[in-house]
């Protein structure tokens, strides 16, 4: 199983891929409680970005209502814990599968119908604003009134309910993002995942070399947006109140897949170096315009807008098989 | 419910689609001829509306007087944008287009937020609050003028597709993008004129929605959303289907904000949008791709 | 539910008294600071969505901040260090600000207007045992939650909703007329929701005059409000009774002149009817609502001292809810420190727990917190537009006006 997963990837890349994990795991010790609360940020985009790259990166389906998983998957689990005193991880258990259930429909009335490319991803971003508003009407949920947990005591670190230290949210984070990781080499490595290829590059190609198309696709989402309801429980139990304007919302969606675009779609690394390089240059403008004496609102956006604005251009297929190329990693796909 | 509630109701949301359809119908154009999905639409809008508000301010120039060079900035922002941005993206993947518009978005709310302040500005027309009383009915005097406008635009930008040499021109690149390049036409230049005019479009729709709403740097996004939900309803690439699409989008909502919670009312306006996506895909006025 | 207000009259005047004794004493010590003394300023993280969707509010609370040092050290109060910070209406970047502004050593802090941002502020500040102070946030919850270093000094909806029944009833008895029927109409967003829970639980104890009719709800992100003012004016009753923000406050009453309604009085229980680019914007047609909102006493010593600030440093823009709160936020702070002499944020939270601020800007005897770190003593005020001026007319202790019943037609306003 593990030598299906490594086979084909350069040692080099090996060793690096070993040696970031190895200063993840060990960071807490020597980073300071901002640093971690950025890293939570970075590997929570990430995950998620994993998990849309799924979808578009792997199966060619974009969507721009990821929001709507990360929300169902927080609201259910949320639910549960206010309302039945249910524990995240049994929770999971029902959020996960709401989530697919909603992508499955979503998807079945897609690809049943035909709804393709930028008609598709407007549907994605309609079901998700459909849900924002029906959740501000939702009582049971505390409505457009938010829902609130009771508030962890950060006295111990209790795993089982989600309740502790960041630190502890930091490894639930990596350990998820690990995870997905390997996953996604897993899939990609697999049957599925050759079909997935095959139907991006070319869907009626795929279709007339006699894979069901409408199958394929429909996994695609459906793991897609089971995996991106998991990070949705994490969110509600880390931040503790959920407002449907702020969860479900269309900038919500818009900056999940930002990451991935810039570090490159369809590969394995590209949505975690997306997201580091994403809150990273967010972290460091605010930074370096508050040590410049500038405070401008607006200014920090602006600067960041540029940044998309150049490496969309200079780089289209993102930053990661462009640092492959530089540091030797022949292959693209590790 | 006395019966001529639900007249007021229904003229006022046909009256407000079709301002709505305006704006659209800029963002239908440009994905008619270009095949870019312009994710700037809301904000290019908000670009308009502050220049139709400094005017006033400055100069006490009444936007709708204004409109024309005010679309013609934009048209001259968007043409430029499409030759300096847009052009190499034009065969690029839907998501590569979408994160350079996206980021075009940004920098322009974030910049009206440093130039404009975030505070609602408006314009004080002398008309601004009146209205017609044609027996119970009472028509929004604003309303009014921007829906004939909305009206007279459309039917001008048909026209200069149907009838003039340039428009015949950059509806051969619609068609046929191989086929134009083939027979000696400028694509580029076309396609930087067609995205211009989707800008002025849209420059002249902020104009007439400036006497109706007020402008934050931060509505862009909103509008953008809106046009979208708009265009696809109505068909994108369709002229008439924008306009069609922004009158049946503007009832919609007006007639279930009645009818249900008006709180609720943006529901219907995308349960309508699913279920065009499925059962007409093309939209209610769009041809069927082949 | 009711406020003792005979009690309170007495407690006025001796505060008033007493006020001026303090001033004096201050006046004449000021040159030497007592800052000085205790070393270096406290450093205090103010948290503000100054960009995004909220960007609006957060600068102008951002006003209040601004008048603050000179306000404090007029009061004799020690100086703070101010350290901003930008959440960009987004709870992310409130987390991770908040976060940073601990680690540059931030030994308290203040915000962040928004109920979303201020539970992912409280959290942090809870976690780090530094102590946080709201300036403003109405969601209930946040109070209820069982934070330790989280304070409040803004009243919940409850509170809100109380004093606003006591005030129309007041006002009703003044001007003698009141109406039979109202429509509810409110922004389906946090501060909505809770306002509307909150009538429910709390209008039933106070035995209004008027009967809710018809409850109407809008989505805060609406464009258009026509079909709302159709629906509310077809209900024919005589008040409209508001929750809202500023831009549908604006295009509300604009809908309400064009399709030819003034009902007998708009009385609105939260923002948008009161402030400036409100005034501004409707020039004329913004006389006459009421709003019955967290508020200034206009004839407190400290509210004349923060609007004289507030004039000098922004002329032309009307003291309101977003200063005057952001500004005792930053005053709870700077007394604590005077109090506890030292930084240790222990100390802080016990000092702020102990708040007894009478000398305050708001409406009320002063401030001070429940064990859940909740200003329970605030009273809501009243206020009227008048000719781009805002008048307090209720209630009694605190009012500089007369209210003016009915609201005048709005098409005969020339």
């Amino acid at each position: 199983m593990i030598s299906t997963l490594i086979e084909g990837v350069p040692r080099r890349g090996l060793a690096l891929l070993g040696a970031l994990l190895v200063a993840l795991v060990g960071a807490p010790l020597l980073a300071s409680d901002y640093l971690i609360a950025v890293l939570i940020l970075i590997l929570y985009f990430a995950y998620i970005g994993q998990a849309w790259n799924i979808m578009m990166g792997f199966a060619g389906q974009l969507s721009l209502g990821h929001a709507l998983y990360v929300g169902l998957g927080a609201y259910t689990a949320a639910s549960l814990y206010v309302h039945f005193g249910i524990g995240p991880w049994l929770g999971l258990l029902v959020a996960v599968p709401v989530a697919a259930l909603a992508s499955a429909f979503i998807g079945f009335l897609a690809f049943r119908f035909r709804v393709a490319g930028v008609y598709f991803a407007i549907l994605t971003i309609a079901v998700a604003e459909f849900a924002r508003v029906g959740f501000d009407h939702l009582s049971w949920t505390g409505g457009s009134g938010g829902l609130f947990l009771p508030v962890a005591q950060f006295t111990h670190n209790d795993l089982w309910h989600m309740r502790g230290h960041p630190v502890m949210f930091y490894y639930i984070q990596l350990a998820a993002t690990a995870l997905a990781f390997v996953c996604c080499r897993a899939l990609l490595k697999s049957r599925v995942g050759y079909f997935w290829l095959a139907i991006r590059e070319d869907e009626e190609a795929a279709r007339s070399a006699g894979i069901d198309v409408f199958h394929y696709k429909m996994i695609a989402v459906v793991i897609s947006a089971a995996m991106t309801s998991f990070a949705g429980v994490i969110y509600a139990f880390y931040y503790n109140n959920l407002f449907p304007e702020q969860t479900f919302h269309i900038s919500r969606s818009i900056e999940i897949i930002l990451g991935p675009i810039v570090g490159g779609i369809g590969t394995l690394f590209g949505p975690i170096l997306g997201a580091a390089l994403l809150t990273g240059v967010a972290e460091t403008l605010t930074a370096a315009l508050a040590a410049a004496g500038i405070d401008l609102p607006g200014a920090k956006q602006v600067f960041y807008g540029i940044c998309l604005l150049l490496v969309i251009t200079a780089l289209p297929d993102g930053v990661w098989p462009w640092v492959c190329a530089r540091i030797g990693l022949g292959s693209r796909k590790k | 419910m006395p019966a001529d509630v639900y007249l007021n109701v229904a003229v006022g949301g046909v009256l407000t689609g079709l301002v709505y359809g305006l704006m659209a119908l800029g963002l239908s154009v440009i994905f008619g001829v270009v095949r870019v999905v312009n994710f700037a639409h809301g904000e290019m809008m908000t670009i308009a509306m502050y220049i139709a508000v400094t005017l006033f301010t400055a100069f006490h120039l009444d936007p709708l007087i204004m409109l024309v060079p005010i679309a013609a900035v934009l048209f001259a922002f968007g043409y430029v944008l499409q030759v300096r941005l847009i052009n190499p993206f034009i065969t690029r993947p839907e998501y590569s287009q979408f994160l350079l518009l996206v980021a075009v978005a940004i920098i322009i709310v974030n910049l009206l937020l440093i130039f404009f302040g975030p505070d609602a500005q408006n314009v004080q027309a002398s008309y601004a609050f009146d209205s017609f009383q044609i027996g119970a009915l009472i028509v929004d005097a604003t309303k009014l003028y921007a829906g004939l406008a909305a009206i007279v635009v459309a039917t001008a930008l048909f026209a200069f597709f149907r009838s003039t040499r340039l428009g015949t021109a950059i509806r051969a690149c619609a068609d046929n993008y191989t086929g134009a390049l083939v027979v000696g036409l400028d694509v580029k230049h076309l396609y930087a004129l067609t995205f211009g005019l989707g800008a002025a479009c849209v420059g002249a729709a902020g104009c007439m929605l400036l006497l109706i709403f007020d402008v934050t740097p931060a509505v862009g996004p909103a509008y953008t959303l809106l046009a979208f939900v708009i265009v696809i309803t109505g068909g994108l690439g369709s002229m008439p289907g924008a306009l069609i699409g922004g009158v049946l989008i503007g009832l919609t909502e007006a007639m279930a904000g009645l009818l249900f919670t008006p709180s609720a009312k943006s529901m219907f306006a995308f349960g309508i949008l699913v279920l065009v996506l499925l059962f007409r895909p093309q939209g209610i006025m769009g041809k069927r791709a082949t | 539910m009711k406020r003792k207000s005979q009690s309170k009259m007495a407690r006025v005047s001796r505060r008033t008294f007493n006020a001026g004794l303090g001033a004096a004493f201050v006046a004449g010590t000021a040159p030497f600071s007592i800052v000085r003394a205790q070393g270096a300023a406290l450093k205090v993280g103010v948290l503000l969505p100054r960009s995004g969707y909220q960007a609006g509010i957060g600068q102008d609370c951002q006003r209040g901040v601004d008048i603050t040092a000179g306000v404090l050290k007029d009061l004799g109060m020690p100086s703070l260090q101010l350290m901003s910070a930008d959440t960009e209406t987004n709870v992310d970047v409130a987390r991770a600000r908040a976060e940073k502004l601990i680690g540059e050593g931030a030994q308290l802090l203040v915000g962040a207007f928004d109920s979303g941002q201020s539970s992912a502020i409280a959290q942090v500040a809870e976690q780090k045992g530094i102590p946080y102070v709201i300036n403003i946030a109405a969601a209930p919850p946040i109070t209820e939650q069982g934070y330790k270093f989280v304070f409040r000094n803004f009243p919940t909806a409850g509170m809100i909703l109380r004093d606003a029944f006591i005030d129309q009833k007041q006002i009703f008895a003044e001007v003698g007329a009141a109406p039979k029927t109202a429509v509810f109409m409110h922004v389906n967003d946090t501060f909505g929701t809770a306002m509307k829970g909150g009538i429910g639980a709390v209008m039933p104890k106070f035995d209004m005059p008027y009967k809710i009719v018809e409850t109407i709800a809008y989505d805060p992100a609406a464009r258009d409000l026509s079909v709302e003012i159709s629906k509310a004016k077809a209900t024919g009753a005589d008040a409209l009774l508001m929750v809202s923000r500023l831009n549908d406050a604006i295009l509300l009453t604009r809908e309400m002149v064009k399709q030819r309604w003034t009902p007998m009085a708009v009385m609105s229980m939260g923002p948008g009817w009161y402030e400036d680019q409100y005034l501004k914007t409707l020039s004329k047609l913004s006389d006459g609502p009421l709003s019955f909102a967290p508020w200034y006493d206009p004839n407190k010593k400290l509210s004349k001292q923060l609007d004289a600030a507030l004039a000098n440093a922004h002329p032309g823009v009307n003291m309101n809810v977003n200063h005057v709160y952001t500004f005792e936020a930053l005053l709870i702070a700077a007394d604590a420190y005077k109090r506890a002499g030292s930084t240790d944020p222990k100390a802080l939270a016990d000092a702020i727990r102990k708040t007894d601020i009478k000398d305050n800007v708001t409406i009320g005897p002063g401030i001070q917190f429940d064990a859940k770190g909740q200003n329970d003593k605030i009273i809501g005020g009243g206020i009227q537009n008048r000719g781009g001026k805002l008048i307090t007319v209720a209630p009694k202790e605190a009012a500089n006006g007369k209210p003016e019943w009915p609201l005048t037609p709005y098409d005969k306003r020339g």
